[in-house]
């Protein structure tokens, strides 16, 4: 079948936040940029379907100072104050570059609202400003593999389109990964994509991971659809005999959810929405329509009948891990790919605690655009070499080590949900419940690697399962190394900080995983220590 | 998960397939209403009612497996276009009407958690539970 070849300076990889501002950031440099995306830029991926609020500081020394001391306390020394001061500063001055694609309103107090922003209607003014900008668009073209060259640096991506149905080839001279996080299939809203795709062929190509064991995080919703948790917050809680449970207010983050999960695993769990504030209530829907929508179709009222609740796992996405960046211009260790968003560890702001909400969204932002500026400079420099010979690293589900045979790949999901997010094994990490993972999703990942290779559209589904499997894989294998507590990384055997333990964790690997603390960068532990 | 679509609605355009990030649609041979080929993979993410200009399309709130709706009672309901409304989508560019109340989700979420931290803190001090 004919498939599509193209050649460009600069390959952004993901549909998301980070990844068009990448595009943005690389089509001001002047470069040819081309994405590609698994579904649509507008509506793939978790921002589409939130509301990012954005670290949001005004540049005055004072307060920056402040917002990032608040952030450092809760970072357990993975952080770097510099990325902190590099992703306030490019957040506050983006924004207000979309005023006119995004219909930004005032903030009751008469000055404009910047700061937090509805997903649908974001995404879809990051699109019309990234088409402006000259960048190719190329919708439901997930990328199923890298391409390096013989000295093992990034040539470009090959990947299937799914509408057309044929195969694409893209040569570039730099590619930004920008496929998002990793939320193990959990139903969260807008995850069904995030499987981990970038972490994946980002290690075939020779990339690491950091920051992997910091993937326990959950959302309530109700137990029939993931949604966004604004109406949540004041949440009462029942057990199924409609006898009161003593839940720690959400503020308690971990012991808020532990409780919820612990409840869980004894029977069924019921949200009363009735103490909500009083004003949210009539305007709900003019803020979050998409959390409406599950109850109203259902016959539910939010605010008045008891409801079941659920926890749905977040993974990566709002954990901190991903690719490992080793420069200013989030360059991975391998050469002319860089990672942006949540494909990145978001360590470097956030160490060891979540980003999610505001941090996690300026450092999308503003990696997006780094990355894809970067990128752009290295096409300019050193071009194109469209004409030397590049390989496809993609290995399981394209390429098996052995004759090729069927694979049951949702047995292989079921595993990963299992693992990754059953409560009892998530909040409640041991060396032997961890060990016993680590067993499962081995032999799940040595029958993909051995076995399976798939054809035509079954590519997308058969690298989306394996980059599942290697991705819990990954945590896995980190939660284990990591014999302590330290921020999202709970182990009920270990529920101390270590003494040496403010050190990154980089994890890596194929058939064989392995793991290292990261010589601690001396431009951040100096930069602490001089502060 | 996407339960209907309305023949009698859909213009054909396809606008869903493109929209729907996870490739639950295949277009139609002759381009009439579009195919649900791939009910396993909706997230019930509400993005194919958002970008259908007919109102055509129906989206069930249970992401957990197919349901079965009585068409001509999803007609009736009004909910047919309920998110593209809710959303002021197409709003003409410089109306700041769709986003007037967005500034307030932060205040109403952490107010939300207080309530939530004001209840459980005077229930122990009260020492109604252990």
């Amino acid at each position: 079948m004919d498939g599509l070849d193209l050649e460009t300076d600069v390959l952004i990889i993901g549909g998301g936040m980070a990844a068009a501002w990448a595009a943005i950031g690389a089509a001001r440099e002047g470069a040819e940029v081309v994405l590609v995306d698994k579904g649509f830029v507008g509506s793939s991926g978790v921002t589409a379907t939130a509301g990012p609020g954005h670290w949001w500081v005004p540049p005055d020394p004072g307060l920056r100072a402040a917002a990032i001391e608040k952030r450092r306390q809760s970072a357990f020394g993975l952080a770097e104050k510099a990325w902190a001061e590099r992703v306030l500063d490019l957040t506050w001055r983006s924004l207000p570059q979309l005023a006119a694609y995004y219909p930004f309103s005032r903030d009751g107090k008469g000055q404009t609202y910047y700061a937090g922003v509805r997903g649908p209607e974001y995404m879809r003014a990051l699109r019309r400003y990234a088409i402006d900008l000259g960048v190719r668009v190329l919708d439901h073209h997930p990328a199923l593999e890298l391409l390096t060259h013989r000295d093992g640096s990034v040539a470009g991506a090959a990947g299937y389109a799914r509408l057309e149905r044929r195969p694409w080839t893209i040569r570039a001279a730099a590619c930004v990964l920008a496929t998002g996080g990793c939320a193990f299939r959990s139903g969260l809203i807008g995850s069904h994509t995030n499987t981990g795709d970038g972490y994946l062929m980002g290690a075939e190509a020779g990339a690491e991971l950091s920051g992997m064991e910091f993937s326990t995080i959950y959302t309530l919703s109700p137990a029939w659809c993931s949604t966004r948790t604004l109406p949540y917050t004041a949440a009462r809680f029942f057990g199924a005999d409609g006898a009161e449970l003593d839940i720690p207010p959400p503020m308690a983050d971990r012991a808020h959810h532990r409780a919820l999960a612990k409840a869980m695993l004894e029977g069924p769990v019921f949200a009363d929405l009735s103490e909500a504030p009083e004003a949210l209530k009539p305007i709900l829907r003019r803020i979050q329509p998409a959390t409406i929508a599950p109850f109203e179709r259902r016959g539910v009222r939010i605010f008045e009948d008891r409801f079941e609740v659920k926890l749905f796992g977040e993974g990566t996405i709002r954990g901190t891990g991903g690719l490992r960046i080793i420069d200013d211009d989030c360059q991975t260790t391998v050469r002319g790919l860089f990672a942006a968003g949540d494909a990145a560890t978001r360590e470097l702001v956030v160490g060891a605690s979540s980003g999610g909400g505001s941090p996690n969204s300026a450092w999308a932002l503003s990696s997006g655009q780094i990355a894809g500026a970067a990128a752009a400079r290295l096409a300019r420099t050193q071009g194109r070499q469209a004409g030397e010979r590049a390989l496809g690293q993609g290995r399981a589900g394209l390429r098996p080590s052995r004759a090729a045979h069927a694979v049951d790949e949702r047995a292989a999901i079921d595993a990963v949900r299992d693992e990754m997010l059953s409560y009892g094994k998530a909040f409640w990490k041991r060396r032997a419940s961890l060990e016993a993972s680590q067993a499962r999703l081995d032999g799940v990942w040595g029958e993909l690697a051995k076995y399976r290779r798939a054809e035509g559209l079954d590519q997308v589904a058969a690298r989306e399962t394996a980059a599942l499997v290697a991705t819990a894989r990954w945590s896995t294998r980190a939660a284990l190394a990591r014999t302590e507590t330290r921020g999202l990384h709970a182990r009920a055997d270990a529920p101390d900080l270590a003494p040496d333990g403010a050190r990154r964790l980089l994890v890596g690997g194929l058939d064989a995983l392995w793991t290292r603390y990261e010589t601690p960068a001396a431009r951040t532990l100096l930069a602490e220590a001089a502060a | 998960m996407i339960a209907h679509i309305f023949a009698d609605l859909c213009n054909g355009c396809q606008a869903c397939v493109s929209a729907c990030p996870t490739h639950v649609l295949d277009r139609a041979a002759q381009g009439g209403p579009p195919v649900i080929a791939r009910l396993d993979q909706c997230q019930t993410c509400f993005m194919c009612e958002l970008y259908c200009p007919q109102d055509a399309i129906f989206v069930g709130p249970d992401q957990t497996g197919p349901e079965v709706i009585d068409p001509s009672a999803i007609k009736a309901s009004g909910l047919l276009g309920q998110m593209r409304r809710d959303h002021i989508w197409d709003a003409p560019p410089g109306d700041l009407a769709p986003l007037s109340e967005y500034w307030q989700l932060g205040p109403y979420l952490m107010g939300g958690a207080q309530i939530a931290a004001e209840r459980y803190a005077r229930r122990h001090a009260q020492g109604e539970t252990k």
